[in-house]
């Protein structure tokens, strides 16, 4: 079915990148629903998966964009549920992977996405700090981000008496690789992890 | 028997009672579990949804420094983990410019040896069979075995159970003498990593999964991973906000199940320190536990 023609306006394209760099053809997605019917957010999302495939689909600089700039893309939990059901066997989640660091890339997150990202960024903070996730300072750092510094304070001391929080972090010896692993991955695809 | 291990991190702080009842049973059945040396975080969601060589090479640093210890299997509790060391190892398998390109990241020409092995191929494989024949008190409860995402998919990757309707934790709860029951949530999903920045949504997600589990007449939910339990323990008062009503069904790992079973003394199973407390309805002995709270609420199943 795909001419030359029609190769060359794909690799213009946004699918056409997908496709390239992922290997997920969203031209074959043939719309009948499923990864959205089973998509366990797809109410919370501003467009379902499949009308993500679609909008990639018809293509051009404004759908593109509006897909860039989507709450779906973070909101997307990688549950694998629409690619396991996927009669085309679209690996969604892979391609919401890219979107995600495109949208990174070209600084389009979605503003209602921003305690999401701030989150991930805590996160990705504590390993770069310890070279593992320290719950304790993850919850403090993401609370001095998204200024919700309330939140589960009625937890903590719960946790704290169930033995469930370590108060001091844990430093692990390779530490200097970690910090390398994340300097040499800044310069790929995605948001700068220095 | 000596087998590698990698806790992850929640095992390490709050989901320390998953530690504790793997290796309380794993210390019955006579297996040594031995830690990844020096292990690191395996990035879990934030490093693959922010950069894609972030999200390769801290799994594959794990992986790198089980192969360096000569480990040729190693058991994965968490299942987020489990799901990023195998998705790493089988990518990497599958595309040698990306392994080498990983490989020159992590300072090591990783060979992805080692095999990942989840805590239900382990309780299955090695735990069962020596302890078959050893069940102390029978775990005569009727649980809803409830297996989340990242065990079962991507299915093509994991190659594990049956995608909609898994089998492998029921067989364990019934050969340790339990009731697992037939349910419509085994695999849908927890809201996992949201649990801190879209707390609202998990009390949701996690809500429905409760409420099946309820009217199907669940005693308690059986869980393999930290990030589950914490959505269906911890965030129990995000739940019952969601849904409008309480739940006193507690939330187990099925290690704890499994080390019951085996007349561990709970406390060692780390049963004490969840959120929700850990109690079973008394019942006179040998009485069948009691069945759905309404068969046209619980549809035939
Ligand atoms: S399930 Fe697959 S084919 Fe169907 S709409 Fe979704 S992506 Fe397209
Ligand atoms: S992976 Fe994302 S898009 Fe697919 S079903 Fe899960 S939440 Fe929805």
């Amino acid at each position: 079915m795909s001419t030359d023609a029609h190769h060359d306006k794909a690799t213009a394209s946004l699918a056409g990148a997908i496709l390239e760099q992922t290997g997920v053809p969203v031209d074959k997605c043939y719309q009948c629903g499923k990864c959205s019917a089973g998509c366990p957010l797809a109410a919370d999302m501003d467009y379902p998966p499949s009308l993500i495939l679609r909008m990639l689909q018809a293509g051009g600089p404004e759908l593109e964009e509006k897909v860039l700039r989507s709450y779906t893309i973070w909101v997307c939990l990688t549950c694998e549920t629409c690619y396991s059901r996927c009669p085309m066997e679209i690996d969604i989640p892979v391609m919401m992977d890219y979107l995600r660091h495109e949208s990174l890339r070209l600084g389009m997150t979605s503003p209602r996405a921003k305690d999401i990202i701030r989150f991930h960024r805590s996160f990705l903070d504590s390993i770069k700090y310890t070279g593992r996730l320290y719950e304790v300072g993850l919850v403090v750092d993401y609370k001095a981000r998204s200024m919700h510094l309330l939140q589960d304070v009625k937890l903590a001391p719960k946790m704290y008496f169930k033995g469930k929080l370590n108060l001091i972090p844990e430093t692990i010896k390779g530490l200097p690789l970690i910090r390398r692993i994340f300097s040499r991955s800044s310069k790929a695809g995605g948001e700068d992890a220095r | 028997m000596k087998l590698g291990f990698y806790p992850g991190c929640s095992l390490e702080g709050s989901s320390r009672e998953y530690n504790e009842s793997v290796m309380a049973v794993a210390a019955g059945a006579g297996i040594e579990l031995e830690p990844v040396p020096d292990w690191n975080c395996c990035g879990a969601t934030a490093a693959h949804n922010m950069n894609r060589e972030l999200g390769l090479s801290l799994p594959a640093r794990i992986l790198a420094k089980a192969e360096a210890a000569g480990m040729k299997e190693i058991v994965v509790p968490c299942a987020a983990c489990y799901s990023r060391l195998k998705v790493t190892r089988h990518e990497l398998l599958e595309d040698e410019e990306l392994r080498r390109r990983i490989s020159a990241i992590i300072e090591y020409d990783l060979r992805c040896e080692p095999e990942i092995i989840n805590v239900l191929q382990f309780l299955d494989s090695r735990v069962m069979p020596a302890i078959e024949g050893r069940i102390k008190s029978p775990f005569d409860r009727r649980v809803a075995c409830y297996y989340g995402c990242l065990l079962v998919r991507p299915h093509k990757i994991l190659k594990f159970d049956r995608l909609e309707d898994p089998r492998s934790m029921d067989e364990i709860i019934r050969r340790i003498g339990g009731d697992p029951i037939d349910w419509a949530f085994k695999t849908e999903c927890c809201g996992a990593g949201l649990s801190v920045s879209k707390t609202e949504l998990v009390g949701r997600l996690s809500g429905r999964i409760l409420e099946d589990a309820r009217i199907r007449g669940a005693e308690a939910v059986i869980v393999a991973c930290p990030m589950c339990h914490s959505n269906l323990d911890l965030r129990r008062g995000a739940i019952e906000k969601a849904m409008n009503r309480k739940y006193d069904m507690p939330a187990i790992f099925i290690t704890q199940a499994v080390g019951l079973a085996m007349g561990i003394d709970p406390a060692k199973l780390g049963l004490n320190r969840h959120m929700v407390p850990v109690k079973f309805r008394e019942r006179p002995a040998g009485k069948v536990p009691a069945g759905p709270e309404s068969p046209a609420a619980a549809g035939e199943v």
